[in-house]
């Protein structure tokens, strides 16, 4: 077996005290990273990137610190989302939306749990796909051009509407404010700058990391400050962790479904690990239908996004390494850290440097396991860091908020902005308008945009071409079914009953 | 559990600004986020020159993106432009910016260019199965039937992947280059992505954008827009030889602050020409697709001058800028 040979390749160049122990480190780091708000993996690994020199640590046990920390915020990312409803990074968003329902009907610790699991086995699986399938799949990023890009990121608004619980027209606002923000910068096909007013730091657009840690991090303080703690998120109880058998049990193809999804979404380059857990979180919603209660706690709606944004970080990291096209923000910054040591991934990267690719692997399969024994059994020294006294915590979230956004871009307009986007998350709150669909209009709108007018230059204004691939009718197909589906369904079955499976299921 | 949250903090506060600070070290602003070419440029000249002992401390490397390096840029001249420790990386993306006005009404006078020292050669590429056999094809087919080519790029539009084959096209006659479709992607391996896929007929960029699909036998690069073929690359037929004389190289070097001494700037200058003789530097441009390009002090200032006005004439006359 070919592979088998690589692997142990790959495990002979990973698997020796040192960087065991820098995958350790790596995976404790990564899940505080991506529990704390504001920083996301992208910025962590970023951050840590000057360490790995500082360290003179050598190409594969820099990889394997970086990777662990990559593969750690993506599984801390949910442990902020749960207790505090904030994300603590951008493909954790879905995760509020099951999580802290849950977390808040006291089940805390089996969402937790829960949630770990999900992560397990959508990285492991992910993994897995990366080491036997990479090199073919590289190949998928060649089916998609414009068209289909326009058509994929289209499916994604278009089950937008049935995000709302309540009022579909809200989410729609939330959506349209989200693409008004993302219009923000220079217009990459026309090359000039729109609603910049002229200012430098909006040329590059507004950075989603700011637009989340104000909307979730920020808001939350304004409303800690009102309420003087009462209406607040922030100091959710938890008891006894216990591992939840039968939820675990329950979502078991909920969690490979959501892998599936989620690593597709990851491939793609471009779209990333929030699309995943995006798409994931919606196709076990439409499976469940209006029944399944997605929205109000269902661990279902825990597993699904968790299980597809850990699969999509697996996924980008397949045309990372076969093509060089990062497939997420994260990947980009992983990429830059190859090219500084002075490995060039490509289609060539496979063959030339096998000790490299196999060590990866191996490295991702080591972290994966640690951070599956961090994350459950041991999942309370994280929470832990989120359970101190409110008068703690939420100065800590505010100060950890200013420095990570800082160290974005290293100016204090950031700063500004994101006290803006707290302002405006506020009164979006108090109006009942949900603020996940705004992150996803800022995420995805520049994107569907430039697909668009890619698309459009290409055919010289044709809409046709829109439909000229198999794929991309696919894609229109699901887009249309998803946006209708909802309201007929709703004809059909009446008025659900009010809370079908509402409550602890246990 | 309070000392952990604590210790969380303190590490990510250490973490944050220990890439800022250190004020004493030199400094190398990458006005982008890591992995591009400034990001390169700055480590490796960074490294290099701590390596040599042409500076007794490493050299910080802080990532400043935004504004395609406009906002570094604003920073020097407004904040810093007498900070002798610091040095900027630059490509010929900064001099396409300040020709078209994109730094917002900065100019390049108000900086001080110390030199490049090696620069990435452009490159015209097709899909391995294309039609297109040489310059002279694409520019026929073009010329017959603008809209029959498209060209994907790793730079918006009016970017200076977008110039290169518009640079080759007036060279080859044809003139009414706005019909010419050009979709600027999110760097040089999606637009390869792109052309090997079929969505654009061909891939305009660097050298070093194209190397590892070239072995991979995805792509052929129809031409190099050097003056010479480059070495390890002899059987890539430059425009030249092709009848178009058209040079376009993305070189890649350091400016820093207007307002330092002269005799600091020299020292800068015969810094960097350090780095440029060294072997290590050699190696790096080896590993990354550069060729030699070595114009340092006095010099590159008058060919960045003439660069500027180069493009900014180019540009007026693209449509790009009024």
């Amino acid at each position: 077996m070919d592979i088998l040979a690589n692997l142990a390749i790959g495990f002979g160049v990973a698997l020796s005290p040192y960087t065991l122990f820098l995958a350790v480190c790596g995976c404790f780091l990564g899940t505080i990273i991506g529990a704390l708000p504001g920083l996301g993996p992208s910025n962590g690994v970023a951050i840590l990137i000057p360490i790995t020199f500082t360290l003179g640590l050598d190409a594969t046990s820099a990889l394997v610190l970086m990777t662990s920390v990559y593969y750690g915020a993506m599984y801390g990312g949910r442990i902020s989302s749960i207790l505090l409803n904030i994300p603590g990074d951008e493909p954790a968003l879905m995760t509020t939306l099951d999580g802290y329902p849950m977390a808040k009907a006291g089940r805390a610790g089996d969402a937790l749990v829960l949630s770990g699991v999900a992560s397990f086995v959508g990285a492991l699986l992910a993994t897995i796909g990366l080491m036997l399938l990479a090199p073919s799949l590289a190949r998928v990023a060649f089916l998609f051009g414009p068209a289909e890009y326009f058509a994929l990121y289209l499916l994604a608004f278009c089950t937008l509407g049935g995000m709302a619980s309540n009022n579909q027209a809200k989410a729609a606002l939330a959506a349209c404010i989200g693409l008004g923000i993302a219009m923000i910068g220079v217009d990459s096909s026309s090359g000039l700058p729109r609603l910049t007013g002229g200012n430098l730091h909006l040329y590059d657009g507004i950075d989603f990391l700011v637009a989340i840690v104000g909307l979730f991090a920020i808001a939350e303080i304004f409303f800690f400050i009102e309420s003087h703690g009462k209406g607040s998120s922030i100091g959710v109880k938890l008891g006894k962790v216990t591992i939840p058998w039968k939820d675990i049990m329950a979502t078991r193809w909920t969690m490979l479904r959501a892998s599936g999804v989620g690593f597709i979404a990851g491939i793609l380059p471009g779209a990333g690990a929030s699309l995943g857990s995006f798409l994931a979180y919606m196709t076990e919603k439409s499976i469940a239908g209006p029944k399944g209660g997605f929205g109000t706690g269902v661990p279902k709606g825990i597993a699904a996004p968790e299980a597809g944004n850990n699969s999509a970080a697996g996924g980008a990291l397949v045309p990372m390494l076969t093509l060089g096209v990062p497939g997420s923000g994260t990947t980009a910054v992983l990429l830059a850290l190859l090219m500084t040591l002075n490995i060039t991934p490509g289609p060539t990267l496979f063959s030339e440097r096998p000790e490299v690719v196999w060590g990866l692997i191996a490295s991702l399969l080591i972290a994966n396991f640690v951070l599956l024994a961090m994350n459950v059994p041991m999942v309370k020294i994280f929470v832990k860091i989120l359970m101190v006294p409110a008068w703690v915590l939420l100065p800590g979230v505010t100060m950890i908020s200013f420095v990570g956004i800082y160290s974005l871009s290293g100016s204090y307009f950031d700063l500004l902005l994101m006290i803006g986007f707290g302002v405006l998350g506020y009164f979006l709150r108090k109006l009942d308008v949900p603020t996940v669909p705004v992150i996803l209009g800022i995420l995805l709108g520049g994107k569907m945009e430039d697909a668009l007018r890619r698309a459009m230059t290409l055919s010289d204004g044709d809409p046709m071409y829109l439909f000229s691939s198999p794929i991309a009718i696919g894609f229109w197909i699901a887009a249309i079914a998803g946006f209708v589906a909802p309201m007929f369904l709703r004809g059909v079955l009446k008025k659900p009953e009010k809370h079908p499976t509402d409550g602890p299921v246990d | 559990m309070t000392k952990r949250l604590a210790g969380a903090l303190i590490t990510s506060a250490v973490l944050t600004f220990g890439a800022a600070g250190a004020s004493t070290a030199a400094e190398c602003i990458a006005p982008a986020n890591p992995g591009g070419g400034w990001d390169f440029t700055c480590r490796q000249i960074g490294k290099i020159m701590y390596d040599i002992g042409a500076v007794d401390k490493p050299v910080q490397v802080t990532n400043m993106p935004g504004a395609g390096g406009g906002l570094a840029f604003g920073n020097v001249v407004n904040e810093r432009s007498d900070d002798a420790d610091l040095i900027v990386a630059a490509s010929t993306a900064t001099t396409t910016r300040l020709a078209q006005n994109a730094y917002a009404g900065m100019t390049a006078d108000q900086v001080r260019f110390v030199g490049a020292i090696g620069a990435d050669p452009g490159v015209i590429v097709v899909a391995a199965d294309s039609e297109y056999q040489s310059l002279g094809d694409l520019v026929e087919a073009i010329k017959a039937d603008p809209g029959s080519v498209a060209f994907a790029g790793g730079s918006a539009v009016g970017g200076f992947d977008h110039m290169k084959p518009l640079m080759v096209l007036k060279e080859g006659g044809f003139t009414d280059i706005t019909k010419v479709k050009y979709i600027g992607v999110d760097g040089g391996a999606d637009a390869i992505t792109q052309t090997v896929g079929g969505f654009t007929q061909a891939m305009t960029g660097d050298m070093s954008e194209v190397v590892s699909f070239l072995a991979n036998g995805d792509i052929r690069v129809i031409a190099v827009l050097t003056d010479e073929r480059v070495p390890g690359f002899e059987d890539i037929p430059t425009a030249k030889e092709q009848g178009y004389d058209v040079v376009a190289v993305n070189w890649r070097g350091l400016y820093v602050p207007k307002d330092i001494s002269d005799a600091q700037f020299d020292e800068w200058a015969g810094k960097l020409q350090q780095v440029a003789d060294s072997p290590e530097w050699a190696q790096a441009m080896a590993d990354n697709g550069l060729a030699p390009f070595t114009k340092v002090g006095g010099d590159f200032q008058s060919y960045i001058d003439g660069l500027v006005a180069d493009i900014a004439g180019l540009s007026k006359e693209l449509g790009v800028t009024q």
